[in-house]
C-alpha cells in the first residue's frame, strides 16, 4: 500500500479533478433539460408569453377596465373601435372590451378544468390498464375504443341541450353549464391520454429500476406513483396542453351553436354567436372575439410543440 | 385477409350496441318530456295525455323501450318527426346528399391540397417553403370552423361582395349560370372545412415522409442511381401514405360531424343544420336518428381504416 507510484497519483488525482469540474459545471435534471430545448423554441416561447398576458389580462382586466359590461345604453349601439371602447360596443350598448375580458376568464377556466377532467381520468384508466394488464387491460381498452368510436359534437351537442337548463335550475348561469361543459369535454377527451399512459406502463413495468424498486419491497402505491407515473409525464403534460386548445375550441363550438352558455354570460364562442346577426352593421363583433380564441389556441398549441420537443429524450441535445 | 376482416366486423357489433346504450340513456336520464308542449295545450285534458303517453310506451321499464327502440333503430326505421308528422328516414334522405356534397368535396380538397404540400415540406426540411407551410398549418388548425367562416363572410360576402354568405337547395337559375351558381355557393362553406382538414393532414403527411426519408431503403434507391423523383415518389411516398390513409379514413366522420357548424353558418339545408334544428324543437327521434347515423360512420370509417392498414401494409400480421 505504501509504494504507490507518484504517477498513480496523479492520474486519480486529474480524474478527481475532472469529475469535480464535470460536476460543478451543471447539473441537469431532467426539467433543467427540457427547460434548456424548450427556451430554443422562440415560437413556443412566444406562445408563453402570449398566454401568460391573456391569463393577466382576463384575471385583473376585468377589476381594472372601468367600463362595465353590463351596463346596457341604446345610445352608444354597435358603435366602433374608439379609445373609450377599444373594441367597440355591442347591440346593446355594452363594452366588448369589458366582455371579451370577462369571457376570457371563462372560456380560459373551462379549458384548463376541461383538460384537467380529461388527464385525471386517462391518466387512472391508462395506469390501471398498463399497470395491471390482462383482463382490467383489456375491459378498459374496449372501453377506450368506444369512447373513440362516439360521434363526440353530435352527443355534447345533445347533452348540453338535454341537460344545460336542469343545471342551470341548481347551480346558476355561469356554475351550471360550466359544471355540464366541463363534465362533457373531459369525458370525451381522456382517450388518447389514456392511451399514452397505458404504453409507458407497459414499457416501465419490464424496466430494471422497477424490478430494483420491487425487490427493496416497495409497494404497488409506491411504485405507481413515485416510480412509473413520474416517468410517463413528458407525453402526458403535451398532450394535456395540447387538450386545454381543444377544449376551448369546443365550448367555443358549443356556445356559437347557442348550446353553450346562456346569452347572459360572455364567453368567446358566445359572443361570436350574437355577432352573426351584426355582422354587416358591426364587424368588430366578430373579429375581436375570433382574434382572441385564434390568439388562445395558437399560443396553446406552439407551447404545446415546443413541450413536445423538449420533452422527448431522442431530441434532447448536450 | 377474410377471416381478419370478418372478425374485425363482429367485434364492431358490440362497439354499436354499446354506442346505442349510450345514446339511449343519455335520452332516458333527460329531464324533458316530449309531450312538454302537450302539457300546455288547455284543450288536451290530462287524462288524454295520459293515454297517449300509455299508447307510446313511454311509461314502460327503461330496458324494454331500449330493446323496441334498438331493434327498429337497426332496421333504420327512425319513426316519425315530432315537428313535420312525416317519416324521419324521408328527412334523412332529403338531408344527406347536401352534406355528403360539401363534405365530401372539402375532404377531397383537403387531401388533394395536404398530400403535395406535406411531401414537399418534408423533402425540404427547413426551407423557406417548409416554414411557411408549416407555420400556415398550425395557423389552420388553431382557428376554429365557425370562426373562420364568419371572417371568411365578413371579407368575402360583406366587404368584397364575391360570393353568396347563404346557401340555397332552392336555386332555379338554368343553364352554364345555374351549374357556376351552384358551385359559387358551395366555394366558402368547402373551403372552410377543406382548410381545417388539410392543416392537420399536412402535418402528418410530413410527419410521416420525414420518418421513412431517412431509411436505409430511401438511401439504397438512391444508392443504386434512381432520379430523386422516383426515390421520392415512388419508394418513400408509397410507404409515407399507409399511415396517411389510415387517418384519412379515420378523420372522415369527424368531416362530416363538423359539418354541423359550417353548416349552421352559411344555413347550408344539411343533416348538421337538421341536428340543430331538431334539438331546438325538441323533435327527439329526428335527434336520435342523427347521431345514431354519425355513430355508424364512425364506427364504419373506423372498421374501413383498419382493413385498409391491413391490405396495404403486408408487416401486419392477422394471427
Amino acid at each position: 500500500m505504501a509504494d504507490v507510484s507518484d504517477a498513480q497519483v496523479q492520474s486519480s488525482g486529474a480524474a478527481a479533478l475532472e469529475m469535480g469540474r464535470l460536476a460543478s459545471k451543471k447539473s441537469r435534471s431532467l426539467w433543467s433539460d427540457a427547460w434548456h430545448q424548450f427556451r430554443k423554441h422562440t415560437l413556443a416561447v412566444g406562445g408563453v408569453v402570449v398566454l401568460t398576458l391573456l391569463i393577466v389580462a382576463t384575471l385583473l382586466g376585468p377589476i381594472v377596465w372601468p367600463e362595465n359590461m353590463k351596463t346596457i345604453d341604446f345610445s352608444k349601439s354597435t358603435l366602433g373601435v374608439s379609445l373609450s371602447h377599444p373594441m367597440g360596443t355591442d347591440d346593446l350598448g355594452r363594452d366588448l372590451f369589458a366582455r371579451v375580458l370577462w369571457g376570457g376568464r371563462i372560456s380560459l377556466a373551462v379549458g384548463v378544468t376541461a383538460m384537467l377532467v380529461a388527464i385525471l381520468f386517462g391518466t387512472l384508466i391508462g395506469a390501471l390498464s398498463g399497470f395491471f394488464g390482462g383482463f382490467t387491460d383489456s375491459a378498459l381498452m374496449r372501453l377506450t375504443d368506444m369512447f373513440i368510436s362516439l360521434p363526440t359534437l353530435p352527443l355534447l351537442l345533445l347533452a348540453m341541450y338535454l341537460f344545460r337548463d336542469s343545471l342551470i335550475g341548481k347551480f346558476g348561469q355561469t356554475l351550471g353549464p360550466f359544471l355540464l361543459l366541463v363534465f362533457l369535454i373531459g369525458i370525451t377527451n381522456w382517450m388518447p391520454v389514456a392511451r399514452l399512459v397505458r404504453a409507458s406502463f407497459l414499457s416501465l413495468k419490464e424496466k430494471e429500476f422497477i424490478e430494483a424498486a420491487n425487490c427493496i419491497g416497495a409497494n404497488r402505491s409506491s411504485i405507481i406513483f413515485k416510480h412509473m407515473l413520474p416517468n410517463a409525464m413528458g407525453p402526458v403534460i403535451v398532450a394535456a396542453t395540447l387538450a386545454v386548445g381543444s377544449a376551448i375550441i369546443s365550448e367555443s363550438t358549443l356556445s356559437f351553436l347557442g348550446l353553450g352558455f346562456p346569452p347572459d354570460v360572455p364567453t368567446w364562442g358566445q359572443l361570436l354567436n350574437t355577432s352573426i346577426n351584426f355582422m354587416e352593421i358591426a364587424p368588430h363583433m366578430v373579429i375581436f372575439p375570433a382574434l382572441m380564441i385564434f390568439l388562445a389556441v395558437l399560443s396553446i398549441n406552439y407551447v404545446g410543440d415546443g413541450l413536445r420537443d423538449a420533452l422527448d429524450p431522442r431530441k434532447t441535445t448536450g | 385477409m377474410g377471416r381478419y376482416i370478418i372478425r374485425r366486423l363482429v367485434t364492431a357489433i358490440p362497439t354499436l350496441i354499446a354506442i346505442s346504450m349510450v345514446i339511449f340513456a343519455i335520452l332516458a336520464l333527460a329531464p324533458g318530456d316530449p309531450l312538454s308542449d302537450l302539457a300546455l295545450n288547455p284543450s288536451v285534458p290530462p287524462e288524454v295525455r295520459q293515454r297517449i303517453r300509455e299508447s307510446m310506451g313511454l311509461d314502460d321499464p327503461i330496458p324494454v323501450r331500449y330493446a323496441r327502440w334498438a331493434s327498429s333503430m337497426f332496421q333504420l326505421d327512425f319513426g316519425y318527426s315530432f315537428r313535420t308528422r312525416g317519416p324521419v328516414i324521408d328527412l334523412l334522405k332529403q338531408r344527406l346528399p347536401t352534406t355528403l356534397y360539401i363534405s365530401g368535396s372539402a375532404f377531397l380538397l383537403a387531401i388533394l391540397i395536404a398530400i403535395p404540400i406535406g411531401v414537399l415540406s418534408a423533402v425540404r426540411q427547413y426551407s423557406v417553403f417548409d416554414n411557411v407551410a408549416t407555420t400556415l398549418a398550425f395557423i389552420g388548425f388553431s382557428l376554429p370552423t365557425f370562426a373562420t367562416g364568419l371572417l371568411f363572410i365578413l371579407l368575402f360576402t360583406i366587404k368584397l361582395g364575391w360570393l353568396p354568405s347563404i346557401y340555397r337547395s332552392t336555386l332555379d337559375t338554368e343553364g352554364l349560370a345555374g351549374v357556376w351558381e351552384r358551385i359559387r355557393q358551395a366555394i366558402m362553406p368547402v373551403t372552410v372545412l377543406a382548410m381545417f382538414q388539410a392543416a392537420a393532414l399536412m402535418r402528418f403527411v410530413r410527419a410521416s415522409m420525414l420518418e421513412n426519408i431517412h431509411q436505409d431503403y430511401v438511401r439504397t434507391a438512391r444508392a443504386k442511381g434512381l432520379a430523386e423523383r422516383n426515390v421520392i415518389g415512388k419508394h418513400a411516398l408509397r410507404n409515407a401514405l399507409i399511415p396517411v390513409i389510415t387517418i384519412i379514413a379515420l378523420s372522415l366522420p369527424g368531416v362530416i360531424t363538423g359539418a354541423v357548424v359550417t353548416e349552421q353558418i352559411f344555413k347550408v339545408p344539411g343533416m348538421g343544420a337538421l341536428l340543430i334544428t331538431a334539438i331546438q324543437n325538441n323533435d327527439t327521434p329526428v335527434v336520435m336518428a342523427i347521431t345514431f347515423m354519425f355513430s355508424i360512420l364512425v364506427v364504419f370509417f373506423n372498421l374501413v381504416a383498419d382493413v385498409i392498414y391491413g391490405v396495404l401494409d403486408p408487416r401486419i400480421k392477422y394471427s
